[in-house]
Order: C-alpha cells, then structure tokens, then sequence
C-alpha cells in the first residue's frame, strides 16, 4: 500500500553492490590520500543532508560536530595512547552535546530560522574558543589544545587491541569506505521504520505530527543526535587523515561547504549529499592547487547554476528525469499492441 | 454523567487584548457541543487552549478532560490520551499520499500490522478511495479537510475536536461530513467550532455562543439562535 514510502526507505540493492565495489576496487588502481578525504567528507554530508533532507532540520553550524569530533579523538589518543576507545568518544560526546543543545532547541519551541542562528553560533563559538587555546593552562590532561596551530602528533587510527599496529594510507581508506556504507545503510534502516516515516510526517508538518500524538521534539532531537554523530566519526577520520586538528574544523567555510555539497547534489536523497561532497570536495581539491581563481567565487557559482537550473539538486533531477522517461516508454502507443508483440513468451517462443 | 472537558476561569492574552475571559465551561459524556460565535470572539483561541496548542501557565485558569489536569500540557500529551484534534486550516502532509497521511495518523494506535487495515477501513467510510493514492497537497480544500477528519477518526478518540470542520466544503460534503460527526458522537464526545449556521443547524447539538472572549450563552439549537442577544451580536437579520 505504502509505495512512496517503500521507495524512500528502501535500499536499491544494484546501485548499492555497484556502488561497494568501486569503493572496493578504487584502492587497486588509484592512489588512496584523496579518495579518502573525499569518503570522509561524503560521511559528514550524509550526517547533514539525512537531517535536513528527511526531517527539514537544516544546520548552519554542522561543523561544531565534524570539529568536536575531531577534537575528541586527539586529546583522547594522546591522553590514552591507542585509537579504540578515542574512536567511540569521537562519536559519542558530539552526539551527548547535540542531544543537549537539540533538547534545549526543540522542546524549548525555537523556530526555524533562530534554531539556524543557534546552531550556527554554537559553531563559531567552538571556533572562536579553539583559537583563544594556545596558552599552557588549556590542556586536557596531557594533550595541549594548542590555539590556532592546533594539535599535531596524536596517535592515528590502529587495530583495535593492538596500538603498534596503526592503519593508514589504504586500511584507513577502506575504514572510512566501511564506514559510509555502514551509516548509508543505517540511515536506510531508519528511514524504513516507523521513526523513519515519522521524520518525514515531521518535516511535512510539524504540527499535524504533534496533533497525531508524536512527540515531535523528542523525535528531532534523537535525529539531531543521530547527524551529530555520524558528523563526529567524520571529524574523528578527518583528523586522522590530516594527522592534525586546527580550529579551522569549526569554521564557517567547513559549515557552508557541506550545506553547498548537500544541496548540490540533492536534499531529499541520501546518495545526493554523498556524490556532491565527492564531486566538489574535488573540485576544492583541485582549486586548491592554484591561485588564480578565489575557491568561494566558483563555489558561488556552481550553487547558483544548479540552484537556478536543478533547484532539486542533482540527484532528484536526474532520478525525475528519468522516472519520467520510463513512464512515457511504459505509456503503450498504437494500443499498446505493438509494443507487447516484441515480447514474445517462452512458450511462444518454443 | 462526569464532565469530559472542564475549564475553570479560562483565560488567554495576547498582549493587552484578552482573547478568552474567564471563560467556564463544561462538557459532558457522549455529548456533541458546537461553538459559535462572530469573527475575533475567541471559540478559536479556546480551543487551541484545550489542544495544548497554546501553552497555558496555572495564571491562565484550568483544564481538566476526563478529570486530569492537562493545564501546560503539550498537544501531544493531550492527543495521547485518546483526543482528536481537527485544526481549522487543514493541517495534513501536502507532500505524502492520503494513504500515507491516514498510515502515519493511525500508526501510533494500531501497531505496525494493523495500521493499513485501519487506514483502509476509513478511506472506505470517508470515500475517499478515488484519491486514496494521490499526494494530499494535490487535492481540493474539502477533500483535504475530509482527509484530515479521517485522520483524527482512524485515531479512535472519545473526544474530538473539530475547529470549522465544513469550511470550503460542498453541500454533499457537508451532509456527509454531519452525518460522519453523529457517527462519531456515538462513541466519542464532540466540540466543533463553526459558524456555518446551516451546518450547525444540521448537527442539532447544544450550542455555546462566545461573544468578546467570554461565554455569552448556552443551550438547545432552537433555543439559542432564536434568543436575541445572540442574534443581536451575531447573527444579526440574516438569522430569519
């Protein structure tokens, strides 16, 4: 009966394998350092675009998780020596904060746009304080938080158990590979259930879901959550890819880059964010190796093509485009008649 | 028979205007209460205080359903405890099918296996099964209101409460939606808010007039359209 939701909650099994395997294989052929960064930023757009495209709750400051993320996990591997434990609190701790912060914003009644103006001034406060830490008495234990310079020279990822085993270059890759996947799927599984369905009740009409008997606040603070950890373990790689956290992972560009890299690629689905953060995460990538055009100015651009020519984004276009083709290829001319002749039944056939 | 709902000198501001007055108000088991009144009398603003839709302090009065205190309560506590609420805008999910919106209104009471069966059962008692696939935000305004009815109704409340249900209907609708409130009237308490005469007249229920925030009168149909303060503020010469 429930077609619409089949379709959103539902895993198109093909794409996925498909999908898999090129992230699989891409280590036999490619060199891993920029496939990875690109993995990880997919990861924080999904964080993102799972929110803001399945239950309308749009962050301008997401960074203050990717950041907290990658916070936790230096002064945790410094302070513990190995990855495991780090690991878990990278994800943790964003989550416990975005559950206070959500609780405070959803049950507390905050519009749209002041919980946008809340969430990105969390971000810049995160910033602002990160930078004012280089002095010797902001410490956690024996990690320094070191201001604007950052925290370099922490334990990177290692098998868990085993601290002298470190991963990095293609084991890093193929964790960060696992992990999309793993909350790709994630994200799927929940939006196949009740809670899921509820998320989208919530984002269509947010007082009718209320007057149905939902707790709505209760429900957008767990998804809060939920983005916000996921945006941790984004944080948690991404400081393990660039072996150091400088306060720049709180900064407004990493914010605004993610809601670009969302809505370019497609709010509304879940592959959108992740394609789009790939496809410009290169593009800054690229950029980022010359100096003649600003990287913001083509940025800008690029937002406001798609935005004037897919205002969907990407994804949605081409998934409309091309539901759209089927259905006329389905819509039989002649009767029908002619159409159903080129197939010809195995009985017929013998 | 107990009181269903029960106010105590409810009373709603907004700024220095005062919406609701002190307003007392009592409603029985199994009984079917309209509230009428002009334009700004305060029945609208009445019955967000008892959806929990505006929050209430113990400084704006009380109210009680079925003997709870439900003063401050959210609306989703409220519905919780076997309430429907019809709010006067329909307020339905535009971007999912009518078969999605009645899924979700009836999820939360039947359980996962029995949710479609109930959705089905009021799609067929509404009629709606010609439009039952379409997105809701397609529809006309009646047929979104009739949407919105089923999903209080696949609830199962015992109480109901339904803010100008008729508006932007047609006259069949209309009929079907009185004969849909008897229906309901004989397992739930009713209050509906209108000022469709007509319909009102269909219903036959008891009456209460709101007049400035406060409660001008109460009682049989007949008998409160015929009095004359009422027709006085509210229904003027064209009540003939």
């Amino acid at each position: 009966m429930i077609t619409a939701w089949r379709s959103i909650g539902g895993v198109r099994w093909g794409w996925f394998i498909a999908f898999a395997l090129v992230l699989l294989l891409l280590p036999l052929v490619y060199e891993t350092h920029t496939p990875t960064v690109l993995l990880i930023w997919a990861l924080f757009a999904l964080s993102l675009g799972f929110m803001w495209g399945y239950a309308g709750i749009l962050s301008f400051g997401h960074s203050a998780y990717f950041g907290l993320g990658a916070y936790v996990y230096a002064i945790a591997a410094v302070n513990i020596g190995e990855s495991t434990l780090p690991l878990i609190l990278a994800v943790f701790i964003p989550a416990c904060v975005a559950a206070v912060i959500g609780a405070m914003m959803f049950y507390g009644r905050i519009s749209d746009v002041y919980m946008g103006v809340m969430t990105l001034v969390v971000s810049l406060i995160m910033f602002k304080f990160m930078n004012a830490t280089a002095g010797d008495q902001y410490a956690i234990g024996a990690a320094r938080l070191g201001g604007f310079n950052g925290m370099p020279g922490f334990p990177t990822l290692n098998v868990p158990g085993a601290p002298h085993i470190s991963l990095w270059g293609v084991p890093t890759y193929y964790v960060c590979a696992v992990s999309l996947l793993i909350c790709y799927l994630l994200c799927r599984w929940i939006l196949a259930r009740s809670f899921g369905r509820v998320l989208l009740g919530i984002r269509e009409n947010e007082t009718r879901c209320e007057l149905l008997g939902y707790n709505v606040p209760a429900c957008k603070t767990a998804i809060f959550t939920i983005s916000a950890a996921m945006a941790g373990l984004s944080g948690c790689f991404f400081a393990n890819w660039a072996e150091i956290v400088t306060p720049s992972v709180f900064s407004l560009q990493t914010s605004s880059d993610v809601i670009i890299w969302s809505m370019v690629g497609g709010v509304g689905t879940l592959i959108g964010p992740i394609l789009g953060a790939m496809a410009l995460g290169m593009v800054k990538l690229l950029l980022g190796q010359q100096t003649l055009i600003n990287n913001f100015l083509v940025f800008g651009f690029i937002l406001i093509v798609v935005v004037l020519a897919m205002p969907r984004g990407v994804i949605p276009s081409i998934q409309y485009w091309w539901g759209n083709r089927s259905r006329r290829s389905r819509v039989p001319s002649n009767g029908g008649r002619a159409r159903r002749r080129l197939t010809v039944k195995p009985a017929e056939r013998s | 028979m107990s009181d269903v709902v029960e106010t105590h000198e409810l009373t709603m501001r907004f700024g220095g205007v005062v919406a609701v007055n002190n307003v007392n108000f009592n409603l029985r088991e199994r009984e079917l209460r309209c509230l009428i009144g002009p334009n700004g009398a305060g029945k609208s603003t009445f019955f967000k205080c008892l959806t929990g839709q505006l929050p209430l302090n113990h400084g704006n009065g009380r109210v009680f359903i079925r003997g709870s205190d439900v003063t401050g309560w959210r609306a989703h506590e409220i519905v919780r405890l076997g309430v429907g609420i019809k709010t006067q805008v329909p307020s339905v999910m535009n971007g999912l099918s009518v078969e999605e919106n009645l899924w979700l209104a009836a999820r939360r009471i039947h359980g996962w296996n029995g949710t479609a069966g109930a959705a089905e059962e009021i799609i067929a008692e509404l009629q709606l099964g010609d439009f039952s696939k379409r997105l809701v935000g397609e529809l006309a305004h009646g047929q979104r209101q009739l949407v919105e009815i089923g999903m209080v109704l696949v609830q199962r409340p015992w109480l109901v409460l339904l803010d100008e249900p008729a508006a932007g209907m047609t006259g069949d609708e209309v009929e079907r939606l009185a004969k849909v409130i008897r229906r309901i009237n004989q397992t739930a308490s009713v209050i509906v808010v209108d000022h469709d005469m007509e319909f009102v007249r269909m219903l036959g229920s008891n009456v209460t007039v709101f007049h400035q925030g406060a409660v001008l009168l109460e009682g049989p149909c007949d008998h409160v359209l015929s009095d004359e303060k009422v027709r006085e503020v509210y229904i003027g010469t064209r009540a003939k």
